[in-house]
């Protein structure tokens, strides 16, 4: 017989060894699931996780890594920090969107003036602001009616969405693209322009606002009050109250930070890779965050290796999507089944296992 | 706009499939909260539930082969969130993101080949006399069986939870799965229960979309249902039949304001698509504020994991 016993405190250990050995499992299922499609597994998990980064193309795919690791370490740093004191903001897909939306209108208002010292700024901080107060609305309810965060964030993805089709093609649509929807262009336009800073790394803004935030995160958990009173309610809210946390005031500043973060994230994506408001332009970044934060273990560095490991997965699932034909479906699959191993696995942290007829307490 | 197209039995009828999917989501996540597990995947298992039923209906030319398999395919996907938060002990919320999550991408890798196919027509049941009595007849007995099977699971779900023996126990372990435990109840056999119930009627529910509303498979086309059926169980302060008042409240909603779009309100479009969801914000506000009364009534141990220490 098994039984699970619970251990005094966390094992240090299995607290590193698990997010590898999920994703060792995540590999053998999703190997499985490849060999079900009919695509030979060792190949199909060769090209996704070894061909971008050493292969043929690799000096394409290795630009693509940073472009995408970016956004996700961005979010995942702002959610990791709710999820660690038990705010559950899920809705960072809606702010991410409204971000994009804030900088891109301030850039575009500025159109065609060249003031990059001034404009890229501006949308910066427009960027970050529209996914605060994104996410100040779920915030500000949870603290004045004690409505839900996890139901009002996700559904307010639903408001962004339809918020963002009405932009693409109404007020932000570009005047001279003979009536198709979409923005400008902001890559064309240099100085709302978020470039690549070393030429083929896929280095932009955003990436360095990525590692700002980690760096940050980590001396906020590590030696700020702020961080220690977030880790306080985490582990004990009730001990939380009687360090003179007040619960209201961590609620409005974690969904504040994680919309900022989410907010900054879109606008970096929205003036750079993606170049211009259109109907599909978020592309799921605010869900899979929620994956890399775990993957994380919700800790700075974890959040950034998991971010990379995360970003080669969406790359080798283009590549394996060019080169084997597996569905561009096959990969969310494979990203949902990594986080549902991970929190099996994450059992053997707070437990232990025996296996026969332990002595009764 | 003309607003005199909108006809108010066609609106009424319409409600009740619009609000058909969403009601059976519902009420399974309330059994599944009842018995104190809280279930964030919902929308995964609506679209699982929407692809399997669509397949099999499509394949069998059967729809009511269809909603059995949707019907298994939810629940079977529930089990993973069964098995990952009562032998793991994983966090609920967590694992019912995941659940979500793998739903969205499991569901449209299924139905790959399934895009664009028109799944075999479901008939409405023949009610003789009744369909004919004026406007009555349209907005009540002209619909298919699953739009009367989803009142019958409301009410059984009610008697159940009201009247049975099995409803006590489901409710005692929602309320305090250590007393439960203590009087010799399977906590972890009920709750393991439960999900599967609140996975079979997610599953129903999505191919209530996929085979009857929509009636064709789209990715991602549940669209936040399964995530307003969560309010709804907030909404119907984890009662059955204010469950049901919630989903058809919901489903006007929605209804109405496609009648509005249809009759060219000059409100554009995209506002009128985000009116359900704002709705749904405005009332759980509401509920969630009358001084915690609906928290009131809550089920004790929602959310808490359960682990027999001895």
């Amino acid at each position: 017989m098994i039984r699970l016993e619970k251990r005094p405190q966390p094992s240090k250990a299995w607290s590193y060894a698990t997010p590898l050995l999920a994703v060792l499992l995540t590999m053998v299922a999703g190997g499985a699931l490849f060999a079900i499609l009919g695509k030979d597994p060792l190949l199909a998990i060769r090209t996704i996780f070894w061909e971008p980064l050493f292969g043929e193309f690799a000096w394409y795919y290795r630009g693509q890594l940073l472009i995408k690791a970016g956004p996700l370490v961005l979010i995942a740093i702002g959610l990791s920090l709710g999820f660690r004191a038990g705010i559950w903001n899920i809705g960072a897909e809606g702010q991410y969107i409204m971000g994009a939306i804030f900088g891109a209108a301030v850039g575009l208002a500025f159109y065609p003036m060249e003031a990059r010292w001034l404009i890229f700024p501006l949308m910066i901080i427009a960027g970050a602001f529209g996914g605060f107060v994104w996410a100040m609305i779920p915030a500000l309810l949870k603290t004045k009616f004690n409505t839900n965060e996890i139901l009002v964030s996700l559904l307010l993805v639903y408001v962004a969405e339809q918020f963002l089709a009405s932009m693409a093609l109404g007020l932000l649509r570009n005047p001279e693209g003979s009536g198709f929807p979409g923005s400008r262009n902001l890559q064309q336009y240099p100085a709302a322009a978020n470039g690549e800073l070393i030429a083929g790394t896929g280095l932009h803004w955003g990436g360095v606002a990525a590692l700002i935030a980690v760096i940050l995160a980590y001396i906020l958990l590590n030696r700020h009050m702020l961080g220690f009173q977030i880790r306080v309610t985490g582990e004990s809210p009730r001990a939380a109250r009687f360090a003179g946390v007040k619960p209201n005031l961590l609620v409005v500043v974690c969904m504040g930070i994680s919309g900022g973060l989410a907010g900054l994230a879109g606008l970096f994506e929205v003036a750079g890779p993606a170049g211009q408001i259109s109907i599909d332009f978020n592309s799921g970044y605010g869900f899979t965050a929620i994956i890399v934060a775990f993957l994380g273990r919700l800790h700075p560095v974890g959040i950034l290796l998991a971010g990379l490991l995360l970003a080669l997965t969406y790359i080798g699932g283009e590549a394996a999507q060019a080169n084997l034909g597996l569905p561009a479906a096959a990969i969310q699959a494979f990203q949902g089944m990594l986080l549902f191993f991970l929190l099996a696995v994450d059992v053997l942290t707070n437990f232990r296992v025996r296996i026969g007829k332990g002595e009764m307490a | 706009m003309d607003l005199s197209t909108i006809n108010p039995a066609i609106l009424l009828a319409s409600l009740m499939i619009a609000s058909t999917p969403i009601l059976l989501a519902a009420i399974g996540e309330l059994v599944a909260e009842k018995s104190g597990v809280l279930n964030l995947g919902v929308e995964g298992m609506m679209i699982t539930g929407a692809i399997c039923g669509f397949i099999a209906a499509v394949e069998t030319g059967s729809p009511t082969m269809g909603f059995l398999a949707a019907a298994v395919g939810g629940a079977v996907l529930s089990m993973t969130f069964g098995i990952l938060t009562q032998f793991f002990l994983s966090n609920q919320v967590a694992t019912g993101l995941a659940l979500t999550l793998f739903g969205l991408g499991l569901s449209s890798l299924m139905g790959q080949s399934y895009v664009g196919l028109k799944p075999p027509p479901v008939g409405d049941i023949n009610f003789g006399p009744l369909a004919d009595i004026p406007f009555l007849g349209r907005v009540l007995f002209q619909h298919d069986a699953m739009v009367y099977v989803s009142i019958l699971i409301v009410a059984a779900v009610w008697a159940f939870l009201k009247f049975t023996r099995a409803g006590l126990i489901l409710r005692a372990v929602g309320e305090s799965h250590g007393a439960a435990h203590a009087l010799g109840y399977k906590v972890v056999a009920v709750r393991l229960a439960a999900i599967a119930f609140g996975g079979a009627c997610a599953g129903l529910g999505g191919a209530y979309l996929s085979l009857v509303r929509v009636p064709q498979w789209t990715e991602g086309m549940t669209a936040g249902a399964g995530w307003i059926a969560l309010a709804i169980v907030v909404f119907g302060s984890w009662k059955p039949w204010r469950v049901l008042i919630g989903a058809y409240l919901f489903g006007g909603v929605t209804v109405l304001q496609l009648n509005l779009q249809a009759a060219g309100v000059e409100v554009p479009v995209e506002y009128l698509s985000m009116s359900p969801y704002l709705i749904t914000i405005l009332v759980l506000v509401i509920m969630s504020s009358g001084r915690g009364r609906a928290a009131l009534n809550a089920p004790a141990s929602l959310g808490r994991t359960f682990h027999a220490s001895s």
